[in-house]
Formats: C-alpha cells, sequence, structure tokens
C-alpha cells in the first residue's frame, strides 16, 4: 500500500495542496480550513522529502501524466535540483501553515480566513509545480496559479494597511508582464522545435545550433523570470509588497517564491539552453554578473535607510538574490554549488527574520524600528530569534549564511577573480549596518510602552525557532545542503556544455578553469 | 429596468434556452468546437442577463453568493477528484484510461468529467465576478460634490 502510494510521490505532492484547496471553500469554516491547510502541507512536505531522498544519489525519476508518455504528455521529471527547491518549499509551507493560524488572527478580517487558506494552498501548489514539471508550457501554467494565489494574498494585507492594494496591484501588473513574457519565449522555443517537454527542448535545441530565433526566446525568458525572482533592477515590485502584504505571507514569499523563479532560471539556462552557445554565457557574464554585484551593494544601503523593517529586509532580499544569482553566473561547479546552497540557506534564514517580524507586528501592531525600541526585554524568545537569524544574514561562522558565502568566495577565487570576492565581504559588512539598526533598538534603546508587552504566542515561536535552529544547524552541518547542493550543480553541468563556454564566447571576459 | 417591459419579457424567453445552449456547448465539447470553458461562459451569461433586468437582489435570491462561491470550489474538486479516482483504479493521476473497461470508453468518460468541472468552475467564477462589480457601492452623485 505504502509502496504504491509513493509510486504516485511526485504526482501527490502537488495534487494535496491542490484539492485542500477546494475543500477549505467547501466547508467554509476557518479552523477547518486551517487544519486542513496544516495537513495538507506536512504531507506535501513529507513527500517532497521522499522525493529527495530518492534521487540525492543523482538519479532522475519520471512521472508520465495522464498516462501520457513524454514528449508529447507532461511528465514530471525529479532530479536532485528540484528535488532539493520541493524540499524547501514544502517544508516551509508546512511551517508557514502552522505559523498562520494566530498570525493572521490580527492581520486578517476573520470572513476572509478560509480564503487566505484557499489562496495560500494555490500558492503552494502553484510553486511545487512550478518546481517538479519537466514542460516547458507546464511551468506557465503552475506559474500563473502561484502568481494570481500571491496577489491575492498580498492583497489580503489590506486589513492593515490599505497600500497593501495598490502594492498587490503593482505586483500584479509587473508579475503578468514577466508571465507573458515567459510565454512568449516559451511560444518562439515552441516555433522553433516543435516540442515543450524540456528535455527533448534542449536536445532539439544542441541539434539545431545558434540562431536568431533561440536568442530571442532566450532573452524573453531571460527577462520574464528575472521579473518573477526580482533580478535587480527588475525588483521594483518586491519591497512594496513584502511590506505590506500580511506577516505570513511576508513569510512565505520570501522563503519560497524567488527561490523557485531562481530555480526556473537555473533550469532554462542550463538544461534547455545549455552554453554551447555563446550568447547565453556571454550574457550572463557581462549583464548578470554586474547586476548582481549592484544589486548586492545598491539594496543593502537602500535597506541600511529604511525605518520599516519589513521593508529593509525586502531590500535586504533583493541584495541576497544578488549572490544567488553572481553564484549561478559565475558559470562554473563551485559557483553552482554556492548559489543553490545560498537558495536553501536564505530560504531558512529569510523566513525566520520575518516570522520574528511577524511576532513583533502581532504583538505591538508595527513593524516600524523605532516602535520596536526595547522589545528585547519584553519578547526575549522572537528577538533572539532574530539576532540569531540576522546573523546568518551577514554570514557570520557557524550559521548557515557564513556556509554560503565561504562557498560563494571560494568559486570566484576559483575563476581568479578576487575582486568579486572582496566585493562579497564588503557587500556582506553592510549586513552587518541594517542589522545592528535593529539589535541596538531592540536591546540598547529604552522600551516605548510602559505595559509590558506579552511574549508570542507559542504557535508562532515554534515554527520560528524551527527555521532558527534550522539555520544555525546547516552552518555547522553541510553534508544534507552540501551533498543536494553539489549533486544538482553536477546534474546542472552535465546537462549542459558548460566546460566549453570560454573557448566559444567572443568578447566575454574568461571564464577559464 | 423595471419599466423596460420588452427587455424583461425577451430576457424570460432567451434565457432557458441560453441554459440550454451552454448545456449544448459543454457535453458536444468532445465532438464539435465547445467544452468546459465556452459552456461556463454561456451558461453564466444567462444569469448575469438575469440580474442586469431583473435586479441583482432577485439574482442573489436565486443563487446566493455563497452557495456560488461553493461552486467554483466544487468544479475545481471534481477535475482534482477525477485525477485522484484513476489513481485509485491503478493509473497514473489522470489517466482516464482506466475510467471503463476500455481505454476508448476510460478517455471519453474522463473528459466529459473533467470538463464538466472546468463548465462549473468557469461558470461560477463568472458570476462571482459579476456579483463583485454589481455589488460595488455605487459612486458618488453630481449633486454631493
Amino acid at each position: 500500500m505504502l509502496s504504491a502510494i509513493l509510486a504516485h510521490a511526485p504526482a501527490l505532492q502537488t495534487v494535496v495542496p491542490l484539492i485542500a484547496a477546494p475543500l477549505c471553500v467547501l466547508f467554509g469554516r476557518r479552523h477547518l480550513a486551517w487544519a486542513i491547510t496544516l495537513a495538507a502541507s506536512l504531507i506535501s512536505a513529507l513527500f517532497a522529502a521522499y522525493l529527495l531522498a530518492q534521487t540525492l544519489d543523482g538519479s532522475v525519476i519520471s512521472y508520465e501524466l495522464g498516462g501520457w508518455a513524454p514528449p508529447l504528455g507532461i511528465e514530471y521529471r525529479i532530479d536532485a535540483v528540484n528535488a532539493f527547491v520541493l524540499f524547501i518549499v514544502a517544508s516551509v509551507g508546512a511551517l508557514v501553515a502552522l505559523y498562520a493560524r494566530e498570525s493572521i488572527e490580527q492581520e486578517i478580517d476573520p470572513a476572509l480566513h478560509v480564503y487566505f487558506y484557499t489562496a495560500f494552498l494555490l500558492c503552494l501548489t502553484g510553486l511545487l509545480g512550478v518546481t517538479i514539471t519537466g514542460d516547458a508550457f507546464n511551468v506557465f501554467v503552475f506559474l500563473e496559479i502561484s502568481s494570481l494565489s500571491t496577489y491575492t494574498l498580498v492583497a489580503l494585507g489590506a486589513g492593515r494597511d490599505q497600500r497593501a492594494l495598490t502594492a498587490a496591484y503593482n505586483y500584479l501588473i509587473m508579475g503578468t508582464i514577466g508571465a507573458t513574457f515567459f510565454v512568449i519565449g516559451i511560444g518562439f522555443l515552441y516555433m522553433l522545435t516543435g516540442t515543450l517537454n524540456m528535455a527533448d527542448l534542449a536536445e532539439r535545441i544542441a541539434a539545431l545550433g545558434d540562431n536568431r530565433t533561440l536568442r530571442i526566446a532566450f532573452v524573453f525568458i531571460f527577462v520574464g523570470i528575472g521579473l518573477k525572482l526580482a533580478m535587480f533592477p527588475l525588483h521594483l515590485w518586491l519591497p512594496n509588497a513584502y511590506s505590506y502584504a500580511p506577516s505570513v505571507v511576508s513569510v512565505f514569499l520570501a522563503a519560497t517564491a524567488t527561490k523557485v523563479a531562481v530555480y526556473v532560471m537555473l533550469r532554462f539556462l542550463f538544461t534547455v539552453f545549455g552554453f554551447d552557445y555563446g550568447f547565453q554565457a556571454a550574457t550572463l557574464q557581462t549583464i548578470v554578473v554586474p547586476l548582481a554585484v549592484i544589486a548586492m551593494f545598491a539594496s543593502s544601503i537602500v535597506a541600511i535607510f529604511q525605518s520599516d523593517l519589513k521593508r529593509m529586509l525586502a531590500y535586504s532580499s533583493v541584495a541576497q538574490i544578488g549572490y544567488i544569482l553572481l553564484g549561478i553566473s559565475l558559470l562554473n561547479k563551485p559557483g553552482l554549488t554556492a548559489g543553490i546552497i545560498h537558495l536553501f540557506n536564505h530560504a531558512v534564514i529569510k523566513g525566520a527574520l520575518f516570522m520574528a517580524v511577524g511576532a513583533f507586528v502581532y504583538r505591538i501592531g508595527s513593524s516600524r524600528i523605532e516602535d520596536l525600541r526595547g522589545i528585547g526585554k519584553q519578547m526575549p524568545w522572537m528577538a533572539a530569534a532574530f539576532v540569531a537569524a540576522g546573523l546568518g544574514l551577514i554570514g557570520v561562522p557557524l550559521t548557515a549564511g557564513f556556509i554560503s558565502k565561504w562557498y560563494l568566495i571560494q568559486a570566484t577565487l576559483d575563476e581568479g577573480a578576487w575582486w568579486l570576492a572582496l566585493l562579497i565581504v564588503g557587500s556582506s559588512l553592510l549586513a552587518v549596518i541594517y542589522v545592528w539598526r535593529v539589535v541596538e533598538a531592540m536591546y540598547l534603546a529604552a522600551p516605548v510602552q510602559d505595559a509590558p508587552v506579552k511574549k508570542a504566542p507559542w504557535s508562532m515561536i515554534v515554527p520560528t525557532w524551527i527555521m532558527v535552529l534550522a539555520s544555525l544547524y546547516f552552518g555547522i552541518n553541510t553534508e544534507l545542503t552540501g551533498k543536494a547542493a553539489s549533486t544538482a550543480a553536477d546534474l546542472l553541468i552535465q546537462a549542459t556544455q558548460i566546460e566549453k563556454a570560454p573557448e566559444t564566447v567572443p568578447g566575454a571576459p574568461a571564464a577559464g578553469e | 429596468m423595471h419599466h423596460h417591459l420588452i427587455l424583461r419579457v425577451v430576457s424570460k424567453m432567451l434565457i432557458p434556452p441560453i441554459l440550454l445552449y451552454a448545456l449544448y456547448v459543454q457535453f458536444h465539447g468532445d465532438f464539435g468546437p465547445g467544452g468546459g470553458f465556452q459552456a461556463g461562459v454561456i451558461f453564466a451569461v444567462a444569469f448575469i442577463l438575469y440580474g442586469i433586468v431583473f435586479s441583482l437582489d432577485h439574482l442573489r435570491r436565486a443563487v446566493p453568493p455563497h452557495i456560488v462561491r461553493r461552486f467554483v470550489a466544487l468544479g475545481l474538486l471534481i477535475y482534482a477528484g477525477v485525477g485522484v479516482a484513476n489513481l485509485f483504479l491503478g493509473g497514473n493521476f489522470l489517466d482516464y484510461s482506466t475510467l471503463a473497461h476500455d481505454a476508448k470508453h476510460g478517455q471519453h468518460y474522463g473528459i466529459l468529467l473533467v470538463e464538466l468541472g472546468v463548465g462549473i468552475t468557469v461558470a461560477a467564477v463568472m458570476i462571482s465576478i459579476f456579483f463583485a462589480f454589481a455589488s460595488r457601492p455605487p459612486t458618488i452623485k453630481d449633486t454631493d460634490w
């Protein structure tokens, strides 16, 4: 029985939240909806963990949806790369579901709770679907499911601040432009090759060689996904969406949505397009590397000057995405490994930080740094969680953030790009400044309120500390993350002729051995 | 619209054929042009016409918004439910072939059921959108400026 169920794990981990979503609406009771959401996301997380365990050795699982064989049918294809991302998304989803119950109590009108859970489950379905599918058009469909539900989730913040509506609308416009660019790119690829299956696309593109249609398809997909993952300077939707969304939505989006978009980028860059053609490699090295460096600095500097904690963390996210992109666009194995590890570590760290902020909002109704003065004594657990995760954000040794940066700096040194290594260290110092501002307000300033603030409820403390402990654990024991990321990097490099890239890139900076 | 006698009479005559036509498009979708999306929209048009001509309150009495919202969910549940039923019958998710004694009939039943789910959700979503827009508070009158 169990093996029969596990054989369908690829389909089930997406289908379980998909079925749970309409059930929430049908029953229409918010406590029941919460129970359904928690159960569905836990089951999904278990399936994702199983899939990760199956693929860690580098093997590939293929699941034919509807019994139609690929390349004609839609195929779910799981290897170490997407199993790892699935695991991130599903486990964060489960923790967020646990955390959501108390958090939305304060921030969302109780009549809308059922719809919050529904939108959350659909968003989870979409993100898992994007990650697991091996079909390029299916990526677009799931991307739209997750995006549309995300716009709803952000707009639900209107209960606390009306500006959530404009933030959601702004995100809707930008997100739709991104999705449209993406689907135009897919259209070009389909026109060129007559197939939508990623593995099949890769073969046919390799057979066709470089041509203008392919380049245009690449650019459309690149910009479309760039919008979705908030690549600097396409990140303008992100700060507002993260700051005005309900806290729990900020947690979920910061930890998963951009990570999934990064995964799509990886999948298309490496598996579908490959690097036989100098154009793609040159784009990455001459455009993305500078953009990533600018993101690391500009966004960190902007973050320093924010008065709102959520907004500060949002800008910090843009900077962190810069690190991930930098790792990827180094186009070597250590760089890819660093990018993928940071994908995971940043999800954990930023999730923990936003969870702590959510608890502050829950108790004092504000996320402005000046309102948080003295909170360190009043809410010791959450303030400590914030500090521990904040250390990870900076990259202090013994935290997950250190591991990411260690790999990243190694990767740049492998390339001989010592100046990139210096820039990484330099931008980390900026993180020290913005994290310290908060720590100073929390611990060293006199409390704003005379009346004591109550501790956060346990259902918020527990998931937050699970995240924080995870960020510390993965800073000490890198066996899982290191292995998953290096297997994933190996798979991606196998899929492409990445080592050849430097010779065929005219005019691009040397990415030699 | 109370005084528009012709509109009201014509609408009353039109609504049943619109519903019938929607069902035709729905269930003939596997032989000719049509299917759940088109049928759902046509089906919803009958309700929207009723709402426009006879007033929103009449429509609310005919199809209460909370019921409509549940139908949105029901359609999706039918679709996904077919997929899960396929799992229990020993196939992959959405492998309709398992639904009947042979693959051909199975595929036929499968697509009919799935499209029914699509039709229900689309119709309910269209009506919900109409409710959402039509129920907005009236705009500020000129005299209130």
